[in-house]
């Protein structure tokens, strides 16, 4: 029988020991007026061999594309070494290191991603991470709106992720928050001053600063940053972790830093697998840490003195807390998290640098060559590696005639921004070569060009 | 215990995967650069290899110790899912990929709402929840959505038992609800005269575990159903032990209106070192407008995804994307290696383990908390006695097993059973093995009695020996820094 071990033998001395006559004896507690199901609806049983030649066919029914899209999720070169590790089964089948001594392991790997992950962020500390960044800015908002106390306000810019901010809102929106969008610049295509000085005299427990922003433009941190504290508001940064290599991390923006950062992971050695699984990343400065939802670990000493590692702060949480805990949530991307630990070890400060400057640098030669084919950025801003560019004609067309060649060209950023109609969204990362961005450009020319 | 950060010597970093350096130029103005770099490692890649593979070695994983952890379903993980989850196609898919080049893909998910609705009694499944907690918020946010949608504002609680998991009521307060605690009986079921008190037009629903947290079948489910639908309540399911039960009684069946199904338990997707998970919810006709999206559609034989054109009720997007869209296809995997008859043999034979090795403790003399009743796929020792005698706490005999090559059961939970090891063996081990842990476990009893001093300061095998938690808490020490680790070396 698939991965039960019994033998006939075994089961004829299991149901002796117990004193039943049958397997089915042992369900004779289920109230007999409960009627037993009809499973004939489900496909029969496949064997290891039968299954692999279905989902083999099935990935051929998924057609690789090279893809300029974004918007969240970023194609990396994730190292060979960091998956074949990965999946050891003593990580991959490891569960929450809840018996910390028989967990070392999975308990220092965290330790490590915490250590890496505040540092990139130039914080203070990190959880072990939550589900992905968008449920993490959730959290995030929730854990500013605890540590606030005086106002469940929060402003949100519209240059954060549409999708996040739409998760943001179903998340928290039983819990009597407020969410308050800002407006951008349409030049700038970042957040407008104007829109901040409407809130000017208002108690706010939170601004949220993305960086960079969904058009992939930088925000002018500093500014926001200390408008925000001027006013006893936290600051909530929601950064890209590449880009953090390369730009001013939330810890320094403005004269204090931000409160607390959190961002998507996947961009650190995590496959875009059509979403998931990714990890969000939280950390915050020190005066927050027991406000931060989710799992922490912490180094100790054992009774001899010698250091390891355990899980902290477990009062925050659900099985000690119930109803008043910090979240309900009980896990983290573990797998995830592991696998981003390794790639940032094996990039180090240097190669994730360098990574992140081959980001920008590719933006700048797709945008050189859109330039000269008469299509503009939407925005001045400058751009880490994603850039909303001017098409002038509806981006739903173009994105079709461009999948006839084998590319997926952008996002259409007009389901989300009405105004923003005509404009396409587009990304380059390390992965794209000098050819890939030649062959776009040339591609969208001839999309765009009349008569076709 | 080394850290990679101690191994960092500035120049060491792996050329391999490093890009070529590139140009410094940038749009960037000087002020809104980084100043100093990130306290990453400069190592080798062999380095770095190497040291994962060392602290890999230190951990126990169900593919190398028997694990079990009650209520947390620590089966198998078959290796054939994670290899064809990870095939190439799968694996670079970008999330926003379109429709038209991603059949292959939306066909599996397609497919998994259906497997999942059918196998649980439920009218639609929505896969998106990322976890057993996210997909509790679904659902007591679908059964929020459901009253107000009717006008019926008046429903401010959520009557959850004393047994359930912390989650439960951590995630009615983050739905906007209150608490209402129903006690438990001395035989393991809910107090239906407390249930009876406490249900009214307050009550907004019921959140049960069925088997419960005590590992025994809920007798009077029917009646519990009665009661909390009479009251104009919704029941909810909280599908962390639908191991127990898979394929033999669905929850649809018993009565429930909304339930989540926790796969990383039931459908045998990996832990990692805890997590990723995912919590598909599923819900009977009337909840059906509120499912969180997105979901997948069929029309005509393609697949598409469903949106809030389709679904205006919904409750919404909960995560970016579609979930941990590559645990739904390890799941996707397993359910189709099973068929139904399989999905039978996991409840029978989990039963069956769980059973035997509640007769074997209890030939070896061990308490069970709830001695008249069947075993689900899950059980109950008490240790209480063994402490009243020796002073060797629960703990301590979980600490204890480590030495002897078992990872200890769940401890301490549930709370109403004092030293409690709430023990499930899943159907994916041996009878062999589940002797052995019943030997070690009697030994562990054996040393208690002779030489406790040996059981309190266990363990004494494992690269470390018991932690200060109370330090860990005080003292927090939650990023490495090169003063503090050197003041910490003996």
């Amino acid at each position: 029988m698939p991965f039960i071990p019994h033998t006939g033998q075994d089961v004829r001395d299991m149901l002796d020991a117990i004193g039943v006559k049958s397997i089915e004896q042992l369900f004779d507690e289920i109230p007999a007026d409960i009627p037993r199901p009809e499973l004939a609806a489900l496909p029969p049983a496949l064997s290891e061999m039968e299954v692999s030649r279905l989902m083999r066919s099935r990935a051929r029914d998924v057609t690789p594309l090279l893809s300029f899209v974004g918007a969240g999720a970023y194609e990396h070169h994730i190292p060979a070494a960091v998956w074949q590790i990965v999946a050891r089964g003593e990580i991959y089948s490891a569960y929450t290191p809840y018996q910390a001594e028989a967990s070392q392991g999975t308990l220092q790997i965290l330790y490590e991603y915490q250590t890496m992950m505040a540092s990139l962020t130039g914080m203070d500390a990190s959880n072990a991470s939550l589900y992905d960044g968008a449920s993490a800015l959730a959290e995030a908002v929730l854990m500013a709106v605890r540590a606030a106390k005086r106002s469940r306000r929060v402003l949100m810019p519209s240059t954060v992720n549409p999708v996040y901010r739409s998760v943001v809102r179903n998340i928290v929106q039983h819990q009597q928050i407020e969410i308050i969008e800002l407006d951008y610049d349409s030049v700038l295509g970042a957040t407008a001053p104007a829109a901040l000085a409407t809130h000017q005299d208002s108690e706010c427990a939170a601004l949220v600063v993305p960086q960079p922003n969904y058009f992939g433009g930088v925000e002018d941190v500093d500014r926001l940053t200390d408008w925000a504290h001027a006013k006893g508001t936290l600051v909530i940064g929601l950064v890209n972790p590449t880009a953090m290599a390369l730009l001013k991390p939330p810890g320094a923006w403005g004269t204090h830093g931000a409160d607390i950062a959190v961002g998507e992971g996947q961009p650190l050695g995590v496959p875009l697998a059509s979403g998931g699984p990714y990890f969000g990343f939280l950390t915050c400065k020190q005066a927050l840490v027991r406000q931060m939802p989710a799992r922490i670990v912490g180094g100790t000493v054992d009774i001899d003195g010698r250091p390891g590692f355990t899980l902290t702060l477990q009062a925050r949480e659900q099985h000690i807390r119930r109803s008043k805990a910090t979240s309900n949530i009980c896990t983290n991307q573990g797998l995830a998290v592991s696998a981003a630990t390794i790639y940032m070890a094996i990039m180090g400060p240097g190669g994730l640098r360098n990574v992140a400057l081959h980001c920008h640098q590719n933006l700048r030669q797709l945008r050189t060559h859109l330039t000269n084919a008469g299509i503009r950025p939407r925005f001045t801003a400058p751009c880490f590696h994603e850039s909303a560019f001017d098409l002038g004609a509806s981006p739903n067309k173009v994105v079709d005639a461009v999948l006839a060649s084998g590319i997926h060209v952008g996002v259409d950023l007009a389901p989300d921004y009405p105004e923003l109609n005509g404009t396409l969204l587009m990304c380059t990362t390390e992965t794209k070569s000098k050819q890939d961005i030649e062959r776009v450009a040339q591609a969208l020319t001839d999309a765009l060009r009349p008569n076709t | 215990m080394t850290t990679l950060f101690e191994h960092s010597r500035p120049g060491a970093g792996s050329r391999a995967q490093i890009p070529a350096p590139p140009d410094e130029t940038t749009d960037f103005a000087a002020q809104q650069l980084r100043a100093r770099p990130p306290l990453l490692p400069d190592v080798s890649e062999l380095e770095a290899v190497r040291h994962y593979t060392w602290l890999s070695r230190l951990n126990f994983s169900i593919d190398t110790h028997f694990y079990p952890l009650g209520s947390c379903t620590m089966k198998y993980n078959p290796r054939i899912c994670h290899e064809l989850a990870s095939l190439p196609e799968m694996l670079s898919r970008h999330p926003l990929a379109p429709e038209s080049h991603s059949q292959g893909y939306l066909a599996c998910l397609f497919e998994l709402q259906e497997i999942l609705a059918t196998v649980t009694g439920m009218a639609g499944v929505s896969l998106t929840p990322m976890a057993g907690a996210q997909g509790e918020f679904a659902g007591v946010a679908m059964i929020r959505a459901y009253h107000d949608a009717r006008g019926d504002h008046g429903r401010r609680e959520i009557i959850i038992p004393d047994a359930a998991h912390g989650t439960n009521p951590a995630t009615a307060t983050m739905c906007g609800y209150s608490v209402r605690e129903v006690p438990t009986t001395a035989t393991g079921d809910v107090d239906l005269v407390a249930l009876q008190a406490a249900v009214g037009p307050q009550t907004a629903g019921l959140m049960l575990t069925n088997p419960s947290t005590l590992g025994v079948f809920e007798h009077n489910i029917l009646r519990i159903r009665d009661l909390v639908h009479n009251a104009g309540g919704l029941l909810y399911y909280d599908g962390a032990n639908l191991n127990a039960v898979l394929g033999k009684v669905r929850p649809g069946d018993m009565g429930f209106d909304v339930i989540h199904m926790n796969l990383h338990k039931t459908f045998s997707t990996p832990h990692g070192g805890g997590g990723p998970g995912a919590g598909p919810v599923g819900v009977t006709q009337r909840l059906l407008p509120y499912l969180p999206l997105p979901m997948v559609g069929c029309r005509g034989g393609h697949y598409h995804w469903l949106d809030v054109r389709d679904r205006p009720h919904s409750i919404g997007r909960l995560s970016a994307n579609m979930g941990n869209s590559g645990v739904l296809l390890r799941a996707y995997v397993y359910a189709r290696m099973l068929g139904a008859a399989g999905m039978q043999r996991v409840a029978e034979f989990a039963t069956l383990n769980a059973n035997y090795l509640m007769a074997r403790l209890r030939a070896k003399g061990f308490e069970v908390a709830y001695p008249t009743r069947r075993a689900s796929h899950e059980f109950i020792v008490t240790l209480k006695d063994l402490k009243a005698r020796t002073g060797v706490t629960a703990m301590d005999v979980a600490k204890r097993l480590l030495d002897k090559g078992f990872h200890a059961p769940t401890t301490y939970f549930p709370l109403l059973v004092p030293e409690c090891l709430l023990i499930e063996p899943t159907e994916t081990e041996s009878k062999t093995t589940l002797d052995a842990f019943a030997e070690a476990l009697a030994e562990i009893a054996d040393e208690a009695r002779t030489q406790p001093d040996l059981v309190k300061n266990a363990p004494h095998a494992m690269p470390v020996r018991r932690l200060d938690d109370t330090k860990a808490a005080r003292e927090l020490d939650l990023v490495w820094n090169s003063q503090r680790r050197d003041q910490s070396q003996p």
